[in-house]
């Protein structure tokens, strides 16, 4: 049994296997499938200051190898969340992380404030890059500016561990770490959904009822597997790789390429309990080719 | 109810037309879970380079006894067609139960009316059965397009009375389930409906006319079914829900039609 526990920032993590914001509800929709303890941790879902209905039905479209959503950020807001949520997952024995969304750098300083407050909530992960909303989110995270001033405002009233969740919908993603971490960002998690679209060509409409969505899904691991190669290379802090793994293959690619963590999201729809069987799968490949610790393969890819 | 992940095994196979089919499971690894009428499992495609995601599909019956569930399916699409390839024998991926089924009868006595058209036929036999397990006698109201789509009709009268429409009148009365003489007929207590959007929205209308409490099942597009990405959601009187953790069966005062 190699040793599979990484650090991130100060997190102790049991294995490198989170679960993706998104696609794991708040944990809670998994546990009749896997026991949670054995994540390094869950990122619960989107959360913003102000409560969200998020955008009309439909919301999804199956592609090759994938699927888009256009879910919008859909939550009962952070005060909901703290009263009647954080109960409920309090005592669940992993890192229980958040998503932070907003509108504006004072909106998602104010929800990482009311965060900080909760004692088993051991970090948060900024999301300046959900491409479903029409102000906030991506807006923020496809310039190096724009991307600095909420970190920054965040940094400021937040004290535990900030990941930030960058968007591959950008020219640069390099640019973009480095300039969040240059505001205090502790880690960066990447990547969030493509923007994508899908047409029905009987009703000569697009598919998503905004028009676009976020393409997740096997169809983008190449890519995502490269702009984590490059970030790796660029910045300081941890890497944390998502995007379109399936598989203990998959997980052990993002490793090599540097990441020292890595979610799994909409895998987990396909199999509830994929994330578990990664992380044993991630330990069957350390122990046959002799590998100590999960942290000898981060990046140790040429 | 706790949800599983099961590898079942395919008892049997058949071809109900070339649009339908039956497929008959068993769990070869022990006893099936509880499961509920108006529950549905999340079927996994196996192989398929044009599909990605589970079929959301409802328990068309379920037999403690024989240790067995079956689903109906109608050919909709690449991923349920690919299911045609099933053969006795073949593992059938599905994690169930899934969602909130419809309610049960609170006595024998009372008069639930289980109204389908379509392929939406299919949860109807289990909540008639289980109707019947109960003591309780369900009345059916089965509406389809021609004879030939209406499918096992045997095994509903097995469980209770059955009413049927035909559109071109080839079986039963001629016209639309909400035109049939039983529903002037008959009194009911509670209605169930499973079927084609403007079917639902049309005995949704009748059931709230007359007074009586309905419940439909919806069938929104699914990613997960666990209720974790909100992408089936449904506009209700609480803002949008989750069809597949809080339906699929919604009574009809929840939502906004």
């Amino acid at each position: 049994m190699a040793d599979l526990r990484v650090n991130i920032a100060g997190l102790d993590l049991v294995n490198p296997v989170l679960t993706a914001s998104g696609t794991f509800g708040y944990g809670i929709e998994y546990q009749d499938f896997i026991d949670l303890s054995q994540l390094g941790g869950v990122i619960v879902k989107g959360t913003t200051l102000q409560p969200r209905e998020g955008n009309p039905y439909p919301r999804m479209a199956e592609t090759a190898q994938g699927m888009l959503n256009c879910v919008g950020l859909q939550n009962k807001g952070v005060d909901y969340f703290c009263e009647h949520i954080y109960p409920q997952i309090k005592d669940i024995k992993t890192n229980m992380i958040v998503n932070v969304s907003g509108n504006s750098p004072e909106d998602y300083a104010e929800c990482a404030r009311r965060i900080d407050e909760l004692d088993c909530i051991p970090a948060i992960e900024l999301n300046i890059s959900c491409p479903n909303v029409k102000h906030g989110g991506m807006a923020f995270g496809t310039t190096p500016e724009g991307a600095a001033s909420v970190v920054k405002a965040v940094r400021e009233a937040y004290k535990k561990t900030l990941i930030v969740k960058l968007s591959p919908n950008v020219s640069s993603i390099t640019d973009i770490a480095l300039a969040v971490q240059d505001a205090g960002a502790d880690a960066v998690s990447l990547i969030n959904t493509l923007m994508g679209m899908a047409i029905d060509i009987e009703k000569r409409k697009r598919v998503l009822s905004i028009g676009t969505g976020g393409l997740s899904g096997p169809a983008v691991k190449p890519v995502a597997l490269r702009m984590v190669y490059q970030v790796a290379r660029a910045v300081q802090i941890p890497v944390i790789g998502l995007g379109g793994i399936s598989n203990a293959k998959d997980a052990i690619e993002f490793l090599l390429a540097g990441a020292s963590a890595i979610e799994i999201g909409t895998a987990n729809f396909l199999d509830p309990a994929i994330s578990v069987k990664v992380a044993q799968g991630i330990n069957e490949y350390l122990d046959k080719h002799g590998f100590a610790s999960v942290k000898d393969i981060v990046g140790i890819c040429e | 109810m706790k949800k599983y992940v099961l590898d079942l095994r395919v008892t049997s196979v058949e071809c109900l037309g070339d649009r339908f089919l039956l497929l008959v499971t068993t769990n070869p690894d022990g006893p099936l879970p509880e499961m509920a009428p108006g529950q549905f499992a999340q079927l996994r495609i196996d192989d398929s380079k044009d599909t990605f995601l589970r079929r959301p599909i409802s328990l068309h019956s379920f037999d403690r006894d024989k240790n067995e569930v079956s689903f109906l399916v109608q050919k909709a699409g690449k991923g349920t067609a690919s299911l045609w390839e099933k053969r006795p024998g073949s593992t059938l991926n599905v994690i169930l139960p899934l969602g909130n089924g419809f309610t049960m009868p609170e006595s024998p006595s009372q008069r639930i009316l289980l109204v389908g058209g379509g392929v939406g036929i299919a949860p109807l036999l289990f909540m008639g059965a289980e109707m019947q397990r109960m003591g309780a006698r369900p009345a059916f109201l089965l509406g389809a397009r021609s004879k030939s789509d209406l499918l096992r009709l045997d095994a509903y009268r097995a469980c209770g009375d059955v009413y049927l429409t035909t559109e071109d009148g080839s079986e039963g009365e001629k016209g639309f389930v909400t035109q049939h003489s039983v529903l002037q007929n008959e009194k009911f207590d509670r209605i169930a409906v499973c079927g084609p959007k403007p079917m639902m929205l049309a005995m949704a209308s009748y059931a709230k006319s007359q007074n009586i409490p309905c419940e439909v099942s919806l069938e929104n597009m699914m990613a997960c079914g666990l209720g974790a990405c909100l992408c089936c959601v449904e506009d209700t009187t609480e803002g949008n829900v989750c069809v597949c953790k809080e339906g699929p069966v919604f009574d009809i005062e929840r939502l906004k039609w």
